[in-house]
């Protein structure tokens, strides 16, 4: 039913600091369907939106090295030249930036910069560009979108520039859409309005779209599959149901404490001890997420963690999930990271 | 007697235009709030961005000037109050920062930053204001040891609690906190929100605490207010507002919250889409023609929506 649309094995994204490299994703295996959405979930800096650089090709050469492959309908796209995939870019791959301020040409009009992708990657007439422009204003939800077609980014608010931002990606009706934390900035009225948006494209498109967020809420409401990416690693995937039923590895549980939510009621907020290693700290062997629950006896974690599948489609990594507890004694204690 | 009222504070920015720079009108930020806060308790602020929600907070600790109305701070008019004089509650209102990124000067060290309220309304010796900002750190959990480091060398989280350390330096009554952790990761949000109410308890702070985080508000406020371009629409204690919400743009968005529970999503979306209706239908008799909140009409004792009808 479900074919799947990319496939990314072995991945492998390393940053040069100092001389050296040091690997921000870390041997990351994973695929999206057409018509899924593939949520990655994880604190900042584990690696979840290094992960969508590489897939499109966005890292500084000079700087990065990508390993391992990314497989876009049976091509493999990691490390082609810059001009093939610029035929990919911006018609078939379509990103949607985190920060909408910086993702705009500021000197360039609202209209002008959407054009530029259909005269990359379409045969329309000058009209025709036009009116599918204003079409997509439309379509994500802009009210006045001849006006808004003439003015400039700093014209808008932050929900509106995002509008734009996605408006843009999605011009030229792409099949595999990446999300990169697309609604952190906007009110929670006009960011359900673009999460519904962006369900009706994988609707309308049968695209397959993988959505970067931290925001758990967010992740329950549009994601078919789950995840969970600590420290370049993907320490847990489930669909989305198996996921917030029994989250099983210790990360995902320590996660999905930490918010406060609506519909519970108050008490303390579970603190995950700590802070996620930079990458030069990083320890390479062993359980990553080790020194954060330092209670779990040493021997609870493998040598080479790998992922298991522990339901069909539900895999963990490590397994010190076994033996994992929250202590609470030590919830209240409050121990704080200090540096 | 409370600690903080604000009785129907208006706050206009005057937009200039035309050849000479003329006042063609004015953008109404904040068109006639009013709130009451006791001594240690938690007062939510909710509203969009541009509902005028922090340039209300902003207004009380005098950063924004106040077109009109009044601000009472323990019992005494602090809204035409001299510098020279206001000296005093400048002491007892501090201010928590939304971005820990850009509200601590990158070129201090912590030690200074921490102890600038010191050295603005104290005279310390230098040894002792080192102890002060050593203490200060214990307090919010950070290395007494770390003072000579510069804001960069700290997580979000840590700079976050030096913003904190440095509020609470001067012992104040109220603090105003502007989103203090919507730049913050979940895991780190926890600490300091956890953070927060421990040093509540432990000092007895009052805090005005805006956020457009519903989900946060609830964990942490006692009462809560929800504007609206520049007006209240309802008013109440957080068990009023999150389940018994009277206002059709509360309960948008309370309908607009993400769900943490995946097998919800079809009610979720049901619903949402009933308020949606209700919100199009109904929106003439929630707002004037100007699209603005009809004034506050009690519903309970504590409980304050924004009906049309008769004023008093």
């Amino acid at each position: 039913m479900n074919k799947p649309l990319l496939n990314i094995k072995n991945l492998k994204t390393s940053f040069r600091i100092k001389n050296d490299y040091y690997a921000a994703v870390d041997n990351v295996t994973l695929s999206v369907n057409q018509n899924e959405i593939l949520a990655i979930v994880g604190e900042s800096g584990s690696g979840k939106s290094a992960l969508a650089f590489s897939i499109m090709g966005l890292h500084n050469k000079l700087r990065t090295k990508v390993e391992g492959e990314i497989i876009y309908k049976g091509n493999n796209i990691a490390n082609v030249s810059p001009r093939k995939l610029n035929k990919l870019r911006g018609s078939e791959l379509g990103m949607i930036f985190q920060d909408p301020l910086t993702a705009l040409n500021p000197l360039m009009t609202v209209g002008e910069q959407i054009v530029e992708t259909l005269i990359l990657h379409s045969k329309m007439s000058k009209t025709e560009r036009k009116k599918r422009v204003i079409q997509l204003l439309n379509q994500v939800g802009i009210p006045r979108p001849e006006y808004t077609f003439e003015q400039f980014p700093h014209e808008l608010s932050g929900g509106m520039r995002q509008r734009v931002v996605i408006a843009m990606a999605i011009a030229c009706k792409p099949t595999l859409l990446i999300a990169d934390e697309p609604t952190t900035a906007l009110d929670v009225t006009i960011q359900s309005q673009i999460l519904d948006l962006i369900k009706k494209l994988k609707l309308e498109l049968n695209s397959g779209i993988i959505l970067i967020t931290h925001d758990l809420g967010v992740v329950a409401e549009m994601a078919d599959r789950v995840a969970v990416m600590y420290a370049g690693q993907i320490v847990e995937i489930a669909d989305v149901y198996t996921l917030f039923a029994s989250p099983t590895h210790p990360y995902t549980r320590s996660l999905l404490n930490s918010v406060p939510s609506t519909n519970e009621e108050s008490g303390r907020l579970h603190v995950i001890e700590g802070i996620v290693p930079s990458l030069q700290m990083l320890r390479r062997e062993g359980c990553r997420f080790k020194d954060r629950i330092p209670w779990v006896d040493e021997s609870a974690h493998e040598k080479h963690p790998e992922l298991h599948e522990i339901k069909p489609g539900h895999f963990v990594r490590c397994t010190c999930y076994k033996e994992f507890s929250f202590p609470n004694k030590l919830e209240e204690e409050q121990k704080y990271g200090t540096s | 007697m409370a600690l903080l009222e604000v009785k129907d504070l208006k706050v206009h920015f005057p937009v200039k235009g035309g050849l000479l720079p003329r006042v063609l009108g004015h953008i109404k930020a904040v068109d006639g709030v009013n709130l009451t806060i006791e001594q240690g308790q938690t007062y939510g602020l909710v509203g969009e961005s541009g509902s005028g929600k922090t340039t209300t907070g902003r207004a009380i600790i005098g950063l924004n000037k106040i077109t009109s109305g009044q601000v009472l701070f323990e019992g005494q008019d602090i809204t035409g109050m001299k510098k020279s004089k206001g000296i005093d509650y400048r002491r007892d209102i501090q201010m928590v920062f939304q971005d820990p990124y850009s509200s601590l000067n990158p070129k201090k060290r912590v030690a200074d930053i921490v102890a600038e309220p010191l050295r603005n309304f104290e005279r310390l010796g230098r040894d002792e204001e080192k102890r002060k900002v050593q203490e200060l750190m214990k307090k919010v959990g950070l290395s007494p040891d770390s003072i000579l480091k510069y804001p960069h060398e700290f997580s979000g989280g840590q700079r976050q609690r030096i913003g904190i350390a440095r509020a609470i330096a001067l012992k104040p009554k109220l603090i105003i906190a502007d989103e203090p952790v919507s730049a913050l990761d979940v895991s780190v949000q926890a600490q300091v929100l956890n953070f927060m109410q421990d040093i509540q308890k432990e000092l007895n702070l009052t805090y005005l605490f805006i956020s457009h985080d519903l989900g946060i508000i609830k964990h942490m406020c006692d009462h809560i207010g929800i504007m609206y371009k520049g007006r209240y629409v309802e008013q109440g204690t957080t068990e009023e507002i999150f389940h018994n919400p009277q206002h059709i743009y509360t309960k948008r968005l309370l309908s607009a919250i993400p769900d943490i529970d995946p097998k919800q999503r079809a009610t979720q979306a049901e619903f949402r889409k009933q308020v949606k209706e209700e919100y199009d239908q109904h929106y003439d008799r929630y707002f004037d023609e100007e699209g603005l909140a009809y004034p506050l009409q009690p519903v309970s004792k504590t409980h304050l929506v924004a009906l049309p009808g008769e004023v008093e």
